[in-house]
Parts: structure tokens; C-alpha cells; sequence
């Protein structure tokens, strides 16, 4: 039973594998990575299901015992990270068939899509330190091949800085890794938590919690390295900006969230307390800020993924179980709604063949169905009840206030109300006012193309009107991940 | 001899810095290449250097060296080497399009 829960990674990395041999037959290639994506789909809700009812799963890789060899573990952390990211390839996927141009969907895109999800799917899961860090790599030169795919020569320009902050991110990856091994002499991360544990976080471990946390922050675009972000998520079709928006800085999150509750856990004062809820604020307000001033749909929807993803941090950085639970439910809310923002900014463009919201106007009057799914999602990004934007803000401002924290809390407050004035914006620019579009335009069928949205919008009033159970989920995941002895305990089987 | 081994590990970092400031993009494809030298070097020091005994661990054995780390870095060279390939061709591409590998002339206009 242990052994299925490699089947993850395993599935798209021999599929994406078949598929490049399969390269010239598109048609193919279509039915067998959509395949692909719903049996992942169907497996990650089932392991999610089994992990909720019989505990955290691990599967020791090549039977090599704990502390020595490769360890993959699935705790509810994990196995949500991966339902939600499954369920967004998914859409990203599916929206991708219809608005992917035919000679760039001839390029290897497919496998490059799987070969992403092997290494988003393998970060959530991987128990390993210097694994972790392979898995990254495998997600970040499949992501060098999508954000450059097609090859237009603004995608080359911003894609070249991209990778450049990523290789360098990296290699500072590499060296704390060396520099916890050379402190602790272990690579699993069960057991370097337990053994920094013994030593009390004392001395250079600080350099190397923090370092760790460079490398993240700069995955996750927090501030000040978050300057990348915006432009290079501007260059790919819809469906690409879609899938890196809602996985990407995510996997950045998820990494800051299980070593700073696993292993970085003692000395909350200067690592939870000064640094992450610092860092957070004045990531969260220049965020809103940038979204505000920008007047192009998927550059604002980019520094909203900046503004946004600094709510989780919050929530971890108060550190109390109803804070951190309020970050769990962030992320699955980000992870359902920013997505579908970028792939709605994908139909407009097909619609009216600009991303400029200045150049846009009056398709309420010729895509009603449109506007209408686009306005839940942007009321449930700015916060508004009976959405999962509400749901998930409150507790973690709620923490905030509980835990004495006034400044980040009244920043969060302030910055919902940002949210809510970008979202309008947008509503108002695009959809209101007099028709820019030609009439031609304004008979384009988006039907099909709001199909792999309507899942996520769904999910969004699912998760509002079905918040208690959703809440009760994330309180369960808090707890344990803020209890690493069951974690540890579970690895290294003592 | 870790001692040795930090002095030029800090002086390849040192120039990986020089390297990535400047405004050639060739250059900066080889800082990449360089620090991935530099954080090899790293890694193999930091778990201490070892002379006179193979990695292997064995009940009779009194000395060996630690094995993990040296895997560890080959992982970590297969995959500096992959991302290399992948950064020269990207470099190519940009210089073929936008026919200039200066990286003042690839910041973008203003409005964007």
C-alpha cells in the first residue's frame, strides 16, 4: 500500500516520457495527457481521503531504512497541496487545448506540462532535504521551457532573467544544504528536525533558517525578491500564466511552510515573529500597490499573486493553530481562484485580442455567462462573504488580532480593501462601459473555453458555503504540522 | 586544507559577482557555470575533506570517507550541467532575435 504514493510522480514523468517520442501527432498527444491529468486528478483525491482517515503514509525509496535513504512522505499538508495541484493542471490543461497556438502545442508542450507536474507533484511529497532540491530543478527547467515556449522575442528577453534568479536561487539552495549537513550530517528531514531540535536552534542554524528562507522567498516572490515576477509571467499564452500563478510560488510557500514548522521551530521570536510577518506586510501592501497602479490584465493579476501569496506567509508567522489553519485554507483558495483569473484574462484576450484594460469595455453586453463567473471570482479575491476569499482571510486576521499582532493585521485589513479596489477596476475597465470590441469580435463562442473554469468557480462558492467542514480540515492540518513529533515519529519509526 | 578549500571557494564566488554584474550575456551564462563550481566545491568541503580511505563502511574498517556527500554533488553536477545547455541555447535564441547580447539593450521599454 505504501508504495502507491510514488505513483504521483511516477504517472506523468513516463507518460511525459511516451509523449516525446509521440511528438509529431498532436492529436494524440491531446487524449493522453488529458488522460493523464484526470487519473491524477482521481488519485490525489483518493490518497488525500486515505492519508485524512489512516494517517500519514511513508514509502522508504529502494527499501533504503529512514535516515539513510530517500524517504516519501504523504501527511495531509502534502496530500492537499497535491489534490489542489492536480486539480489546476487539470484546468490549465484543458484550457490549453483550445487556446495553445497549433505550432506551439507541436513543440514538446505536453511533456514539458507533465514533467512540471513530476516536479510540483515530487516537491509536496518528498521527505528529503537534497531531494526536495532535485525535485525543484526537475519543476524549474520544465518551467524554463514553458515560460520561453514559442519563442517571441519579449518571452526570450523577461525568461532570460527569470532563469538567471532561479539558477542563482539555486545555488544558494546548494550551499545551505552544505551548510546543514556539514551542522547536522543528515539529508532527511525528520531527522535533521530532530536533531536541531537536540542542539536548541543555537548559533549558525539561524544563518541557515534563514538562508533557506532567501531561497524560498525568492521562488514565492516574496519582497525584495519578488522584482521578477510580474514581467516574465507576462510573456506565455493564458494557460502557462494560469498553471505558474497558481503552482509555482506556491511550491515556494509550501517549502517555507514545512521547514519552518518541522525544522525551524524554536526560536519563534526572531524567525516566525521578526522575519516572516515583517517580510509579509510589506509584501502584501507593495503588491496591492503595484496591482493598483497597473493598467494591463495579466500584470495586475501577477502583482496580485505577489500581494496574495504574503497572506500565508502571515498566517504562518503568528504561528497559532487558528492562524496557521486560516493560512491552509489561503492556499487552497488562492490555488482555486488566481488561476481562474489568469485563464479569464486568457478569454478576454481571445475575445478582444488585447490585455490592456484600457482597450477593453461592454462585454457584459455580448458575454454575460462570462461576466458573470468572472465577477464571483473577483468578489471571492477581494474577501467578500459567502466566498472562500472571506472564509480564508478572517481567521488569519482573526489570529492576528488574537495573537496581539495589530500592525500585520491592520496591513491585511487595509490591503483586502486594495484587493477589492483592483478587482473593480478590472470589472469596471473590462466588462462595463461603452463596447470597444467589433462586432465580430463580440460573437466569438467562449462556451467551451469556460468550461475548465467553471470546476474552479465552483469550488470557490463550494468552499464558502461549505467552509466548516473545509475549516475543520485545515484545523486538522495545522495541528499536525504544528506538532512535528507525528511527522517524525512516522519517518523515522521509533 | 578546508581552510585552503574556503579561501578559493570565496575567491570563485567573488568572481561569479564580477561575472553577473556585467552587461554581456555570455558572461553571465558563464558566472552561472562558475558558481555552480563554487557551490560544489562547497559542498564537498563543508562535509569535510578525507584522504587515505575509500567511502566504503564496513565493520573492520577503522577509517572511511563519508560517501553521501559525493553523491550528493554528482546529483547536483548533472543538474548545473542540464541547466547550463538550457541557458547557452536561451542566450543564442535572445541573441538571434533580438541581435544584440548587450543586457542594457534587453531591459524593455519604459511603459511595460
Amino acid at each position: 500500500m505504501n508504495n502507491i504514493v510514488i505513483l504521483p510522480i511516477i504517472i506523468p514523468f513516463i507518460i511525459g516520457a511516451i509523449l516525446i517520442i509521440l511528438y509529431k501527432r498532436h492529436a494524440v498527444q491531446r487524449v493522453i495527457s488529458g488522460i493523464t491529468m484526470l487519473i491524477l486528478l482521481a488519485f490525489s483525491v483518493f490518497l488525500a481521503i486515505y492519508v485524512y482517515q489512516h494517517g500519514t503514509v511513508v514509502l522508504e525509496v529502494g527499501g533504503w531504512k529512514a535516515p539513510f535513504g530517500i524517504v516519501i512522505v504523504a501527511d495531509m499538508l502534502s496530500t492537499l497541496m497535491l489534490l489542489l495541484s492536480t486539480l489546476v493542471g487539470a484546468a490549465c490543461m484543458f484550457f490549453a487545448f483550445q487556446t495553445i497556438a497549433l505550432d506551439r502545442e507541436k513543440q514538446f508542450f505536453y511533456p514539458l506540462f507533465l514533467f512540471l507536474m513530476v516536479g510540483v507533484n515530487g516537491s509536496f511529497l518528498t521527505g528529503d532535504l537534497f531531494n526536495l532540491f532535485v525535485f525543484f530543478e526537475v519543476m524549474l527547467i520544465s518551467s524554463y521551457g514553458l515560460i520561453v515556449h514559442g519563442g517571441t522575442g519579449y518571452q526570450l528577453r523577461e525568461s532570460f532573467k527569470y532563469v538567471i534568479i532561479n539558477v542563482f536561487a539555486s545555488a544558494l539552495f546548494v550551499v545551505a544544504i552544505a551548510w546543514i549537513y556539514s551542522i547536522v550530517g543528515t539529508m532527511n528531514m525528520a531527522h535533521i528536525a530532530q536533531r536541531v531540535a537536540e542542539l536548541d536552534q543555537a548559533g549558525a542554524l539561524n544563518i541557515i533558517a534563514i538562508m533557506l528562507f532567501i531561497v524560498f522567498a525568492s521562488k514565492g516572490a516574496l519582497f525584495p525578491l519578488h522584482f521578477w515576477l510580474p514581467k516574465s509571467y507576462y510573456g506565455p499564452p493564458a494557460a502557462i500564466a494560469a498553471l505558474f500563478g497558481g503552482l509555482l510560488t506556491k511550491v515556494g510557500i509550501y517549502a517555507i511552510i514545512r521547514t519552518f514548522t518541522l525544522i525551524f521551530n524554536h526560536n519563534l521570536e526572531f524567525t516566525h515573529k521578526g522575519l516572516l510577518i515583517t517580510i509579509a506586510g510589506v509584501t502584501m501592501f507593495i503588491g496591492a500597490l503595484g496591482a493598483i497602479s497597473q493598467f494591463d490584465f495579466k500584470r495586475l493579476l501577477s502583482y496580485l499573486i505577489i500581494s496574495q501569496v504574503s497572506y500565508m506567509v502571515m498566517g504562518l508567522g503568528i504561528f497559532t493553530p487558528l492562524a496557521v489553519a486560516g493560512a491552509i485554507y489561503y492556499i487552497a483558495h488562492h490555488m482555486i481562484v488566481e488561476p481562474a483569473l489568469f485563464l479569464f484574462a486568457g478569454v478576454t484576450q481571445k475575445i478582444t485580442g488585447t490585455t490592456d484594460l484600457k482597450k477593453m469595455g461592454g462585454l457584459i453586453g455580448t458575454h454575460p455567462w462570462l461576466t458573470w463567473m468572472f465577477f464571483i471570482a473577483a468578489i471571492s479575491m477581494a474577501g467578500i462573504p459567502p466566498l472562500s476569499g472571506f472564509f480564508s482571510k478572517f481567521p488569519i486576521i482573526l489570529g492576528g488580532f488574537e495573537a496581539q499582532h495589530y500592525v500585520i493585521s491592520g496591513v491585511a485589513l487595509l490591503v483586502g480593501l486594495l484587493t477589492l479596489i483592483t478587482m473593480m477596476k478590472i470589472f469596471s475597465q473590462v466588462f462595463w462601459g461603452k463596447q470597444k470590441h467589433t462586432e465580430e469580435q463580440g460573437k466569438i463562442p467562449v462556451g467551451k473555453l469556460l468550461l475548465p473554469i467553471l470546476p474552479l468557480i465552483a469550488l470557490t462558492i463550494i468552499l464558502g458555503f461549505a467552509a466548516e467542514p473545509m475549516f475543520t480540515y485545515s484545523m486538522g492540518v495545522a495541528e499536525e504540522i504544528m506538532n512535528p513529533t507525528n511527522y517524525i515519529e512516522s519517518v523515522l519509526k521509533e | 586544507m578546508e581552510l585552503l578549500m574556503s579561501i578559493v571557494i570565496g575567491i570563485i564566488f567573488s568572481v561569479t559577482i564580477y561575472l553577473f554584474m556585467s552587461k554581456n550575456l555570455l558572461r553571465v551564462v558563464a558566472a552561472t557555470l562558475l558558481l555552480s563550481h563554487g557551490v560544489h566545491l562547497l559542498l564537498i568541503t563543508m562535509s569535510g575533506l578525507q584522504r587515505g580511505a575509500a567511502p566504503i563502511l564496513s565493520f573492520d574498517a577503522d577509517a572511511y570517507t563519508d560517501p553521501l556527500p559525493q553523491a550528493l554533488v554528482l546529483t547536483a553536477i548533472v543538474i548545473s550541467f542540464g541547466v547550463t545547455a538550457i541557458l547557452l541555447v536561451m542566450s543564442y535564441r535572445t541573441y538571434k532575435v533580438h541581435k544584440t547580447d548587450d543586457l542594457e539593450e534587453l531591459r524593455g521599454s519604459a511603459d511595460e
